[in-house]
């Protein structure tokens, strides 16, 4: 078991870094909540839909970016990018294309094979499909990982850019991240959230230390000793 | 389910596995017609496409194999498989768009095999002409025999993530299913055990609907035997929420 009885509520609006040591249940989590896997017990819902029973409907309402960002390398970025937007149910799939690819900035490279492409390029052509249908919420498991810092920059002012209008959830373990992009933290650890707090409310539970320090003494077992 | 078809046949076109497949199966179908000594239309002096019809369920075997076992596999490596799954689609509608696609590409790989048929039209004896109703037929039969090793080749490639080990075991399957069920019943010993078991066999059917009589019984054998093994594999896909 991955989770243990975890529980919180995101009000429309809000971005949340979703935080946690490698291994706490953050992906579990956010599979759970696209609909991946189901919970092996207690319910999630999005919207206001159970995710279920209401599956479907749910899916519409979200965009998920997995971990890793799996692409078919040997298809074209606007040919994708089609192919989500129609399993996504778009009906006007090319005027959404256009509207990603600006969002993304990915007009550039807009026709070259995904294969080609630098790890930058290829999180946006992720970001890119998990926004392809304008969804309410976007989901996004470690969406700025092995990426160099300009690019880390670029993408972190993208989700930023959708954060006033979308919910998001993210996952990531670098707290500049949290700092840079998030209203609000989730901290979990082996599968419980052990702090749920604005980034105010976090960083005045130690006022002296820094982010990083409060992330490694709620985390680390040799903290505790 | 319309949209996983489409970029199934794009990425068979793309990466050269329609074309390879559509090459191979004329060639050895051409071959064993025309050249090979021996069996070959010319020799025996029949006008029919018997001997297409008898070579093509062994390289077909083979065929079908190669065109499924990315279906469900390379979704499974890559990891795109989240990203489909995730989609406002179903699983079902997932897995109907991939193998409609395979049994698509093996139609469209059939059609110029037409050719041969107006060939032989051509070669007959004018008064005779040829058993029109055997070849629709045996055409008919391969069409549902393909679209069973599709079905046995969605499956395998449903149970791993490699797309080697899903193509042998694909092979595996689809030469159990059509080879070694219908020599059972060729062994005596085995008696009417051996007979029933080659009931089984998709050679059996094929061979029935062959003939050109069209029997609803053989229909449903082959429709029955792609519906269990599209079952299986929406079972096994959907083993990740277990």
């Amino acid at each position: 078991m991955a989770l243990d009885s975890i529980s919180f509520s995101i009000p429309s609006g809000e971005v949340v870094g979703f935080l946690g040591p490698n291994g706490a249940g953050k992906s579990t989590t956010m599979k759970i909540l696209t609909g991946y896997i189901p919970a092996s017990s207690g319910d999630a819902s999005i919207c206001g839909l159970d995710l279920a029973e209401r599956s479907l409907e749910v899916r519409k309402l979200v965009g998920y970016l997995p971990e890793h960002n799996p692409l078919y390398l040997d298809m074209y970025i606007s040919e994708y990018l089609l192919f989500a937007a129609g399993i996504a149910g778009v009906k006007n799939t090319k005027k959404a294309l256009e509207l990603v690819i600006e969002l993304t900035q990915l007009g550039p490279e807009r026709n070259k094979k995904i294969g080609q492409l630098s790890k930058g390029y290829r999180q946006r052509v992720g970001l890119a499909q998990a926004l392809i249908h304008d969804p309410k919420v976007l989901i996004l498991d470690e969406p700025t990982s092995g990426l160099d810092p300009n690019q880390v920059v670029e993408i972190r002012n993208v989700i930023k850019n959708l954060g006033s209008e979308k919910t998001v959830l993210l996952s990531t373990h670098i707290m500049q991240e949290v700092e840079a992009m998030c209203n609000r933290v989730i901290l979990i650890n082996k599968g419980k959230i052990i702090a749920d707090n604005t980034l105010e409310g976090l960083k005045e539970t130690a006022p002296s230390d820094s982010l990083e320090t409060i992330f490694r003494n709620l985390t680390s077992h040799v903290g505790s000793i | 389910m319309w949209e996983v078809f489409k970029k199934e046949i794009r990425s068979f076109l793309g990466s050269f596995i329609a074309y390879i497949v559509m090459g191979v199966f004329l060639a050895i179908t051409g071959l064993f017609m025309w050249i090979i000594k021996g069996n070959n239309v010319l020799d025996l002096g029949v006008a029919s496409l018997q001997v297409m019809f008898n070579i093509a369920p062994y390289i077909l075997i083979f065929l079908v194999s190669a065109i499924t076992m990315r279906g469900l596999s390379e979704e499974r490596r890559l990891g795109t498989i989240e990203i489909l799954t995730t989609r406002p689609v179903s699983d079902l509608s997932i897995l109907m768009g991939k193998y409609l696609a395979a049994v698509a590409l093996i139609v469209f790989t059939l059609l110029p095999t037409l050719f041969y048929y107006y060939t032989i039209q051509q070669l007959a004896d004018p008064l005779q002409g040829t058993d029109a109703g055997a070849t629709w037929g045996s055409y008919f039969g391969l069409i549902l025999l393909a679209a069973s090793y599709a079905s046995i080749g969605l499956f395998a490639s449903s149970l791993t993530d490699n797309q080697i080990v899903s193509l042998i075991i694909s092979m595996v399957l689809c030469f159990f299913w059509y080879g070694v069920l219908s020599l059972l019943g060729d062994i005596k010993a085995l008696d009417a055990i051996g007979k029933s078991l080659e009931w089984f066999s998709l050679d059996f059917h094929y061979q029935s609907i062959s003939r050109g009589v069209l029997d609803t019984r053989d229909v449903i054998y082959f429709f029955g035997f792609i519906a269990t093994f599209l079952g299986a594999t929406k079972m096994a896909f959907e083993s990740r929420k277990w």
